[in-house]
């Protein structure tokens, strides 16, 4: 096995695999660490969804570059990902919310961002036909869709590894310490050295990031996921709306994925994470509430992910200020799948080069500390 | 939280109702839920129902034991709920029901588990061809509307539920086109080894030897030593193939009905986090639990065959010790008084165990009811073969979960309750380990379908309370 590497990455979710993969593609030799399996908590069991629309206006550079990526994701990865792009709207049920989404468009475009449209009542039945008809239009951003989570890490995954990165499962990360002018990074079963260490642990971010003596306060985001019987087909875009917590989609299996981030309970240091049926319940009434013909389908399974979940929900992506060589990329706060393909180029140009010019000035990690 | 009743038990066969009815002898408030509209579970399904005498005479005298059973329920103080489906239970007690049109939640300081058995799925080739169907389907069809099989129909297996339904058909005159009796002829010598558990079971080794005369006197056609079974046809089932001494043979089928013994239905129980292990005797998962019924989990015991193939009339003695168990959890009775008065049923029960390591001798999983050939479906719902399985293994899925997630094999309607020690089985044989060395499925809520609707509801009712 190897000991050394260029770069140790811990956690194989999408970031960490997409960094390692970068890496690699880089010519740098790279290591993850991954505690249970790769895709185990949110890169394999979140919604999938892949949009720009209504995003942090921080984070919309980073995405739009992520999108271009996500268009040609075989070249990436060897592998389509299951990734659709049929639309990504945000519906509005009400002339307040009508008047939300204008003033957001007008906010994207004064900064130059042309990815959202606005589109009234007719445009948006025409785009979904079972639509609850007090439903007033929408915000569109018609190149977003959505991909098969577990697939896609599957496949960062197994383009990293043929790029040359190793990953290691199974293999908890319990202390990283200095030695000489690299890291030492110790798991259960042995430890690694390399001059950069990448944290990609997600919603245990903060205990990694301790062990290098950045103090970031990593909440938890434990958002629920409705699955139905598969139905024909009735809906290509991505739904989400103003004032309801609430995404809605149809696979191409023809089964119905409803989430929107109601919250299941979770324990993060026992990795439990359970569905709330009264929370969940929400869900089904939201969902039942924007396409009224679900209330008679059959719910397949319900299920609990758990996720980083920043105060000010946006990601940190950035070199540590006081550790060299260590870069963090985790708390992505429930919207970070999108992102997976252009993080692990900026995680790569940081690790490699010390900078990056990709846009992510305003995500940086100092922020965070008081 | 309030709690609105002490005890809570899942399930209306003999592990629930003998549960539910000592504990409200003992004055407990015990709230019993149970899926179908009257009490007595699969074993005794429909047992109050007054029927043709002929009918009755094929059921059996094991099965008016259940009526006792139920009589004595039914003069209960408990609250009986029958009709609701659980779909979702916690580990603090919770546990969420509904009738089929509105879902409701009740909160128990105490939950009894004893939804029973699953029969063990038989995957093999032409399993999901239209006409093949489980003998515990047909005999439901018996029990609740009297329905027997045609003649031209086939019944295929092992295990005491063959010879008990065989023979029941023969006492009402059907004739069925025969019995492939798949269980290894060595297996009958391997089971003299447990000769002194057959001898305190010797009662209900009379009453099997007894079906099997009558199928035999019946002059039903009985093929012994069949290595393999499988159902042909073009949209449904024509033909049955099997195989005796390494031979095939062919049969004209209209049907086929296959068993091959049940196993224990972990679903609810593994959904609260309640801790199982591999039985590498009986191919199954099964529940750790204390003498008591107790588990890993405070709140949530667990009884009859749910936690371990045992049969109906242990269920019973199951259930009533757990009943004691949870009276000492609510501090009803004193550990002492606890222990006292579960010891006969404890000396009953060990009898019970001693004769199922007979059993599980004499009927064995055939491995290829495990990890059946490439060709076949494990996964109905989401018609996944073996061979993906194989396939998703190689690419470095090791786990059930990794595995589900890329070929959706337990991603269907049936939550992977059919499919699930299957796959564990087929990953395992891939893997070269035990399938204890697997990681089982998650288990995913809602544990029985319910509609969107019906979960809404959930969300109405705590407004409008």
């Amino acid at each position: 096995m190897t000991r050394e590497a260029d770069a140790i990455v811990v956690g194989g979710g999408i970031h960490g695999l997409s960094a390692a993969l970068h890496l690699a593609r880089m010519g740098r030799r790279v290591i993850v660490l991954e505690r249970r399996y790769a895709g185990r908590h949110s890169s394999g069991i979140n919604a999938g969804g892949v949009r720009t629309l209504g995003r942090y206006l921080p984070e919309v550079a980073l995405s739009l570059l992520s999108m271009a990526m996500w268009r040609s994701i075989v070249d990436l990865v060897g592998d389509d990902c299951g990734f659709h792009a049929h639309g990504f709207i945000r519906v509005a049920e009400s002339d307040d919310d009508m008047e939300k989404l204008e003033r957001r468009r007008a906010e994207t475009r004064a900064m130059g961002f042309e990815h959202e449209e606005l589109i009234e009542r007719d445009e948006l039945r025409r785009l979904c036909r079972t639509i609850a008809p007090h439903c007033a239009g929408g915000l569109i951003a018609r190149d977003n869709g959505a991909a098969d989570p577990y697939r896609t890490t599957a496949a960062f995954k197994r383009a990293a590894v043929s790029a040359g990165a190793e990953v290691i499962e199974g293999e908890g990360v319990i202390g990283i310490d200095r030695e000489g002018e690299r890291w030492r990074v110790r798991g259960a079963r042995g430890s690694w050295l390399a001059p950069s260490v990448v944290n990609c642990a997600g919603a245990w971010a903060g205990e990694i990031a301790a062990m290098v003596g950045d103090v970031v306060e990593v909440g938890i985001r434990p958002s629920m996921m409705i699955v139905t019987e598969r139905l024909p087909h009735f809906l290509d875009p991505v739904i989400g709306t103003v004032a309801r917590k609430l995404s809605f989609k149809q696979t191409p299996e023809g089964t119905v994925l409803v989430g929107g981030g109601q919250r299941g309970i979770v324990n993060r240091s026992t990795e439990e994470a359970r569905v709330d049926a009264a929370n969940l319940a929400r869900s089904a009434e939201a969902a039942i509430a924007i396409f009224p013909a679900m209330r008679g389908v059959r719910i397949a399974r319900s299920w609990c992910g758990i996720e980083a979940q920043m105060a000010d929900g946006m990601p940190v992506i950035g070199p540590s200020p006081r550790a060299p060589g260590v870069v963090h990329a985790f708390g992505f706060s429930g919207h970070g799948f999108q992102l997976g393909p252009i993080v692990g180029r900026a995680v790569a140009e940081l690790v490699t080069s010390g900078s990056t010019a990709l846009p992510i000035q305003e995500l940086r990690v100092e922020r965070t500390f008081r | 939280m309030n709690d609105d009743c002490d005890l809570l038990v899942v399930g209306g066969g003999p592990a629930g109702l003998a549960a539910a009815t000592e504990a409200a002898a003992l004055g407990i408030a015990t709230v019993l839920v149970d899926e179908q509209a009257t009490p007595g579970g699969q074993i005794y399904r429909a047992v109050e129902r007054a029927r043709a005498p002929s009918i009755e005479r094929a059921l059996g005298a094991s099965y008016q034991e259940g009526a006792a059973l139920v009589a004595r329920f039914r003069e209960s103080k408990c609250d009986y709920r029958p009709g609701h489906k659980v779909w979702q239970i916690d580990p603090d007690g919770r546990v969420f029901v509904s009738d089929g049109e509105r879902a409701s939640v009740i909160a128990a300081r105490q939950v009894i588990v004893a939804i029973g058995a699953l029969e063990r799925p038989v995957p093999i080739p032409g399993w999901t061809l239209p006409g093949v169907m489980s003998i515990g389907a047909a005999q439901v069809l018996l029990k609740a509307s009297g329905l027997v099989p045609r003649e031209d129909v086939w019944i295929a297996g092992s295990g005491p539920l063959v010879w008990l339904f065989a023979a029941q058909l023969a006492a009402v005159g059907a004739r069925p086109a025969g019995v492939l009796d798949t269980a290894p002829p060595g297996a009958r010598w391997a089971a003299l080894r447990h000769f002194a558990g057959a001898w305190t079971g010797r009662e209900w080794l009379k009453r099997g030897l007894a079906y099997r005369q009558q199928v035999f006197g019946a002059g039903i056609p009985v093929i012994t030593g069949v290595e393999a079974v499988e159902a042909m046809g073009d949209g449904r089932i024509a033909h049955v193939r099997y195989r005796v001494a390494g031979s095939w043979r062919d049969a004209a089928a209209a049907g086929l009905l296959l068993h091959e013994g049940v196993i224990p239905n972990v679903h609810m129980a593994m959904s609260c986090g309640v801790a199982h292990e591999w039985d590498a005797r009986q191919g199954c998962l099964r529940a750790r639990r204390d003498a008591f019924g107790r588990t890993n989990i405070e709140r949530i015991a667990i009884a009859g065959d749910c936690a371990g193939i045992l049969g109906a009339e242990a269920a019973a003695l199951q259930g009533r010790v757990a009943a004691f168990g949870a009276a000492r959890a609510l501090g009803r009775l004193d550990e002492a008084a606890a222990r006292g008065r579960a010891r006969p049923l404890h000396d009953a029960l060990s009898r019970q165990e001693s004769f199922r390591g007979f059993l599980d001798t004499l009927f064995p999983p055939h491995p290829t009811l495990l990890a059946p050939s490439d060709d076949v479906v494990i996964c109905r719902c989401e018609s996944v073969t073996a061979g993906t399985i194989r396939a998703a293994v190689r690419t470095g899925s090791l786990g059930a979960n990794q595995v589900k997630a890329f070929t959706r094999c337990g991603m269907g309607p049936c939550q992977g309750r059919t499919c699930g020690t299957v796959l564990m089985a087929t990953i395992a044989q891939a893997r070269g380990v035990s399938p204890a060395d697997v990681e089982p499925i998650r288990v995913r809520p809602p544990l029985k379908p319910i509609t969107l609707g019906e979960l809404a509801s959930l969300a109405q009712s705590e407004v409008d309370g």
